[in-house]
């Protein structure tokens, strides 16, 4: 045992160079197919929903294009079905939660204070099941069989009797790809947070975003699996003649919408929770002092998380359910806004007397506290039945949702990228294209949007192809699609900036912000190690304790890719437990599972054949190699 | 920036206790990921109970094969609690044994199972309450299986020279925590298919 080389004593070139040995990536091609460096594979999820984010919104704008004046003729009614429901499938599945959890699994092990993510292979299997997943709906468009039943698939609509052909299939399978995805890196953050935080990081010196990431991670686990239910028993009914929502032997239509929403509402809030992580840790930044009221943030976003699944039936106030049961879900819709408010308001507390720094992802918080309060007030309007009975399937809804999604979501998103640019890339994105974005983006997402609500209370219904000229609708139309161009943009110059900014951005430097958590205490970007030493933490700000000065741990060896395991409440060491080597077959085991569900698409029996190759596939996964990972 | 050491790890054990391990971790989270489904599956079959007149519409399911797999998972508790003993013991000679008897406990109830399909009288495309029946049954089934597959590679690798490891031995524990799982999750489903029909 005491042959083992320890970084003990070494210091500087040396020690990099030794833990450049273990944990660097093979070069070339096959380091790019076989690498489970959490960074690595963060990166590539970052920038594939970023690129769904894109083909979204190109749907999104040819139907502002369709929608500008009435009986607009650029597309039929049959292609519009598909772009809605692929610009909805696509925001939600292949861009919203992945970026968010791909956010997360390149940031909480660097926050956190570790050298990879818990389970760095299932990562790497997760992010190429979520590449196949939005391939398989991507090209059945292309080929004209894109879904046409919605986001949300209602039966009977996309039941066998209404839906013939495997467009409807294609949606449910879909979602098996991007649910396992999302469900790996659920199970990977949550152990990451639990068992590899820095020592003496407890629970209540984590990162608000790090809490956030923990938080979503469990709604992940809690609600996805009803999705998965429904979208199985779907393919059932329509493959091989299950009669789960045929009414006409013993089956039910609300069932399905029961099981969607069970899964559709905390869907939100999965989207929701990181960003406000992202809020609270870009305004702690800018506004250089801790967050006030930690400990009422953390409650407030563990109760958004549990409130998350008492909402779904207001989804559902014009099926003609029980008046007590509808009373419940508006008392809980509303409740929710009890822990949001908190948020806003801690938040408001810590921008008081300030003087914040307004640079570019400030800025986006900014706009996201304007937005998301306008739809959040909008959301309250919309938990009242009566009122949701008139406004249910208008504009009025789109135009919430949104405000919600994109001031709630999208706005700290851009922030944090523009935040944690440097961080990915090791250079600033430019702040003055960044100011022209956030503009174009702001200004632009207003002018779309807020007119929408007053088409909704005007009575133009969602997902209509074309309207008619006598109705009143073609002035704010028009308006809506011209500002879409603004909003689109804003887009642009945003991609613009970040594509110039990776090549010829000034260079960053560790920490150029004088941010006070621990991936600002390591190289931007980091090394494949992540921390030559692992930093040790006494408070919630570690950079600020001593500036310029980081605590850190010694003692680890440097003859395979080590790390430290601490208890889960206090980060006690525990243990230096090893991390995985890169590996083909999390990559091979994604494809055979690929197969494996397309094929289920047309054939019942691919489940039986085609189990096989993935059980294979996992056995020589896991099969030790006895490399020193495998020692213990 | 300046590091400062002010912690020495050196001393620290390369695996620790089985609650310190991230598989154990990850394995908890993968059964609460089930579990959710489980649930949400006996919640589907209460659902569709309420929404028609009579429930069940075949003839209720005869006992015998169903209460049989309860049975034989019930006893499978003794081995599988012997098995994580000697696994904590790092015992390979009983560890070997312990898990060429699991497979074996594992077979049982796969077989019956067969039986299972048979004794609710009612085919999957014949009714909403056919279908539940062989979506919750065909769910534990999966479980049963793939638990099998798990039982028989960990008990291959347990005959090769990566065996004797303590990693190895908190594959077992994590093995034999997963069987608790299964067995734990049948209960509620058999209740469930078996018993609620009769009330």
């Amino acid at each position: 045992m005491s042959a083992q080389p320890r970084d003990t004593g070494l210091d500087g070139a040396a020690l990099d160079a030794a833990l450049a040995s273990v944990w660097s990536a093979r070069p070339g091609l096959l380091g790019w197919f076989t690498t489970v460096d959490h960074k690595a594979i963060g990166r590539r999820y970052i920038a594939t929903a970023f690129l769904f984010l894109a083909l979204g919104g190109v749907l999104a704008l040819l139907m502002r294009w369709q929608l500008a004046q009435p009986e607009g003729r650029l597309l039929g009614p049959d292609r519009f079905n598909q772009i809605f429901t692929m610009h909805g499938a696509t925001m939600m599945f292949l861009f919203a939660v992945p970026v968010m959890e791909a956010v997360g699994v390149y940031l909480v092990p660097l926050m956190v204070g570790t050298r990879n993510i818990a389970f760095p292979r299932l990562n790497a299997f997760s992010y190429w099941v979520y590449l196949f997943g939005g391939a398989l709906l991507w090209i059945a468009f292309l080929l004209d069989m894109g879904p046409d039943v919605g986001w949300f698939a209602y039966v009977p609509l996309s039941g066998p009797q209404y839906a013939p052909g495997k467009r409807a299939d294609i949606w449910a399978q879909m979602i098996t790809f991007t649910e396992i995805a999302a469900l790996a890196v659920a199970v990977e953050i949550v152990v990451t947070v639990f068992k590899q935080r820095a020592p003496g990081m407890s629970l209540d010196r984590m990162p608000l975003f790090v809490w956030a990431m923990l938080v979503t991670s469990f709604v992940v686990i809690l609600a996805m699996p009803a999705v998965v239910l429904a979208s199985t028993a779907l393919i059932l009914d329509r493959l091989v003649g299950t009669q789960f929502f045929n009414p006409a032997a013993g089956g039910d239509v609300l069932l399905w919408q029961h099981l969607f929403w069970f899964f559709g509402h905390p869907e939100v809030y999965i989207i929701f929770i990181p960003a406000v992580g992202m809020v609270s840790t870009i305004l702690s930044t800018f506004c250089r002092r801790p967050i006030f009221g930690y400990t009422a943030m953390v409650l407030a976003l563990v109760s958004i998380g549990l409130l998350a699944f008492g909402l779904w039936v207001h989804h559902m106030f014009t099926t003609g359910l029980p008046r007590l049961g509808e009373s419940f879900f508006t008392a809980s819709s509303m409740a929710i806004a009890v822990p949001s408010g908190l948020q806003i308001f801690c938040w408001l507390a810590t921008l008081w007397g300030a003087r914040p720094r307004m640079a570019v992802p400030m800025l986006y918080v900014l706009a996201f506290l304007f937005t998301f309060v306008l739809g959040g007030m909008t959301g309250v309007m919309v938990a009242s039945v009566p009122l949701d009975t008139q406004l249910h399937d208008s504009y009025f809804v789109v135009a919430h949702f949104h405000y919600v999604l994109i001031g709630g979501a999208v706005f700290p998103l851009l922030g944090a990228i523009h935040y944690w640019f440097p961080k990915l890339s090791g250079r600033m994105m430019s702040e003055r294209l960044g100011r022209w974005a956030w503009g174009l983006v702001f200004g632009g997402f207003n002018l779309v949007f807020f007119p929408m609500h007053i088409l909704g209370l005007w009575g133009m219904p969602r997902r209509v192809y074309t309207y008619q000229p006598e109705l009143p609708w073609a002035g704010l139309n028009l308006f809506s699609s011209l500002s879409a161009a603004l909003l689109a943009l804003g887009f642009l110059l945003f991609f613009w900036n970040a594509w110039r900014s990776a090549r010829k951005g000034e260079m960053a430097g560790p920490d150029p912000w004088g941010a006070p958590t621990l991936e600002w205490a390591t190289a931007s970007p980091p090394p494949p190690w992540n921390f030559s030493r692992i930093p040790v933490v006494e408070s919630v700000s570690p950079l600020w304790d001593a500036p310029g000065e980081l605590k850190v741990a010694t003692g680890l060896r440097l003859d395979r890719r080590e790390l430290v395991l601490t208890s889960v409440m206090a980060a006690e060491p525990e243990a230096r437990d090893s991390s995985p080597q890169d590996s083909i077959w999390p990559f091979l085991a994604a494809i055979v599972t690929s197969v494996m569900l397309i094929w289920s698409i047309f054939s019942p029996w691919a489940v039986v054949w085609g189990s096989i190759p993935v059980v294979a596939a996992l056995i020589l996964w896991f099969w030790p190699r006895g490399t020193p990972e495998d020692e213990s | 920036m300046k590091a400062r050491i002010v912690a020495d790890l050196s001393e620290l054990p390369i695996s620790g206790p089985r609650g310190s391990s991230p598989t154990w971790w990850g394995n908890l989270a993968f059964m609460l990921i089930e579990g959710t489904g489980f649930a949400l599956a006996v919640a589907v079959y209460l659902y569709l109970a309420t929404v028609v007149a009579t429930w069940p519409p075949a003839p209720p399911p005869e006992l015998a094969a169903g209460s049989g797999v309860a049975l034989v998972l019930l006893l499978s508790l003794i081995p599988n609690f012997l098995l994580s003993r000697w696994a904590k013991a790092q015992d390979l000679r009983r560890v070997r044994l312990g898990l060429l008897v699991m497979i074996g406990v594992n077979v049982l109830p796969l077989a019956l199972r067969v039986l299972e399909f048979g004794a609710f009288h009612v085919r999957w495309d014949e009714s909403a309450y056919g279908s539940i029946v062989w979506v919750l049954l065909g769910l534990h089934t999966t479980h049963l299986l793939a638990d099998l597959v798990e039982t028989m590679v960990l008990a291959v690798l347990m005959f090769t020279r990566h065996a004797d490891n303590p990693r190895r031995y908190g594959d077992v524990e994590d093995e034999v925590a997963y069987w608790y799982f299964i067995v734990a999750t049948w209960m509620p489903v058999y209740a469930c298919l078996y018993w609620v029909p009769r009330l």
